[in-house]
């Protein structure tokens, strides 16, 4: 597998998604770094790739942007020749098929995140090798490691819009306290039937925790 | 088969060759010239204004006290080159001749975003091989912006950046004084301090200071805007008094009448 050449700019990340009925929220951290320099502290992680489905990208910078415009090109062409939003699935298999085809040249790990009429709200988790797991929340890149028994633990199904944005903020600020690689500022977006808000919170404005 | 004709346009590898050769017997292998640089970019109220040092060096040595590393990519961009100096020249140029056709093709000024991917995408062809990063900024009908292209292709958009091996020491010039809504001025100013930040604190970078400010239809292109390394008057003077080297007997040797013809038959 590909491991992150040097002086490649890496988004040594934490990055996350929750369903919850009618749609579902996304939420990153905002460090590129680039060895121990951070080269950029307010990236946006949360990529656009059609009107109403969104990517959370991990790993190196520059994959996970051209994986993400080879998507965003084909779902544009997609909707244009069927007339029709395409999936969230359709979306995350693209995902997962340039990065399962190319696992040897990419580091990239992605989580798709979306509603379609289909389906409803949806979400998937593309890691390293290519796989495809769809599940009702998922956490990812570096940062991720931290959270996994607070996730499990403060997760329950048919939270509120709003109970998962506060969880999405929570579990993404507590790793990025943790993690070296994660920090900055968290950034949000509440992907709906109708819409996507966006939602920033500043570095000094995070939950309250415990800081030692 | 060996072919008829030698191609005259395209890559050649020779030097790879060369190069394992060189390699296999123990010899150090010789190095692209790099451009240990400080550029720098920021957005201020009415455009952008981009900086660079004029430092170029061949490892440890100063290979061009006074080189351009602002390069033209159309009238309304421009582009810092850090890296691999033949690199950074040949991706500038070769993404400027298809900007223009693409200008003329479509019969408009060309979009900074176009320029941005073009480079990305070139760059990520090349899995970072081609060492070329850049600060991009332009101009364009939807207004000012400023990229910043790292050679494995990828972008990030910013108000205010810095790269190259001075980058940190510029980085914090900008981090203490940038403020949204600058003047034309006080922007072109800055610029120069993140510079001379990188020229007086970083080895790779030296010399004058480059300065491009870029705003709705206008370019200043400010060659040496500064020139804070001018050599200055020597405060001694260093030569020799008359008569301190002994010589033997003066021979006045006078074209024509003491000195021999010279034969030149042979």
């Amino acid at each position: 597998m590909a491991s992150l050449r040097p002086g490649e700019a890496n988004l040594g990340t934490t990055i996350m998604a929750v369903e919850f009925d009618g749609g579902v929220v996304v939420g990153a951290d905002s460090r590129t770094t680039t060895g121990a320099y951070i080269a950029n502290r307010v990236t946006d992680k949360l990529t656009k790739v059609h009107d109403l489905i969104y990517c959370c990208r991990s790993g190196s910078a520059a994959d996970t942007q051209a994986i993400a415009d080879v998507v965003k090109y084909h779902l544009e062409l997609y909707a244009a020749q069927h007339n029709e939003p395409p999936t969230v699935k359709v979306a995350a298999s693209l995902f997962q098929e340039i990065c399962y085809q190319n696992k040897n040249n990419l580091s990239a790990g992605i989580i798709v995140a979306g509603w379609d009429a289909r389906d409803g709200a949806s979400v998937y988790e593309i890691p390293l090798g290519g796989s495809i797991h769809r599940q009702t929340f998922a956490i990812g890149g570096s940062g991720s490691t931290y959270i996994y028994g607070y996730c499990d633990k403060v997760f329950r199904d048919g939270m509120t819009k709003e109970q998962c944005v506060e969880f999405v903020k929570n579990s993404v600020s507590l790793a990025m306290t943790r993690d070296g690689s994660s920090g900055g500022v968290v950034r949000l977006a509440v992907i709906t039937k109708d819409n996507v808000e966006r939602i920033f919170v500043p570095g000094d404005m995070l939950p309250e925790q415990y800081l030692g | 088969m060996a072919p008829l004709v030698e191609p005259s346009a395209g890559f050649k590898f020779d030097n790879v060759k060369r190069n394992q050769l060189l390699g296999d017997k123990g010899y150090k292998l010789p190095t692209a010239t790099k451009t240990g640089t400080t550029i720098v970019g920021l957005i201020f109220k009415d455009g952008l204004v981009l900086g660079a040092d004029t430092r170029a060096t061949a490892g440890p040595i100063v290979a061009d006290k006074n080189c351009e590393k602002i390069h033209y990519l159309a009238p309304n961009m421009y582009c810092c080159g850090a890296g691999t100096a033949a690199d950074t020249e040949f991706t500038t140029n070769m993404i400027s001749s298809q900007l223009a056709l693409h200008s003329l093709n479509t019969g408009r000024e060309p979009r900074v975003v176009t320029a941005m991917t073009m480079l990305k995408q070139h760059l990520f062809k090349y899995h970072g091989h081609i060492g070329a990063a850049l600060v991009l900024g332009g101009y364009d009908s939807t207004g000012p912006h400023l990229f910043t292209v790292y050679p494995h292709g990828s972008t990030d958009k910013l108000p205010y950046v810095t790269m190259g091996s001075g980058s940190l020491a510029a980085m914090s010039v900008f981090e203490s004084r940038w403020r949204p809504g600058m003047s034309r001025d006080e922007g072109v100013e800055m610029v120069k301090e993140a510079i001379e930040a990188g020229i007086f604190n970083d080895l790779g970078s030296g010399s004058n200071v480059d300065v491009c400010v870029i705003t709705k239809g206008n370019v200043e292109y400010l060659r040496n805007y500064a020139r804070p390394n001018e050599r200055v008057e020597k405060e001694q003077s260093y030569r020799f008094r008359k008569g301190v080297t002994e010589f033997y007997a003066p021979r006045a040797a006078r074209r024509g009448q003491d000195s021999a013809e010279m034969d030149t038959s042979a």
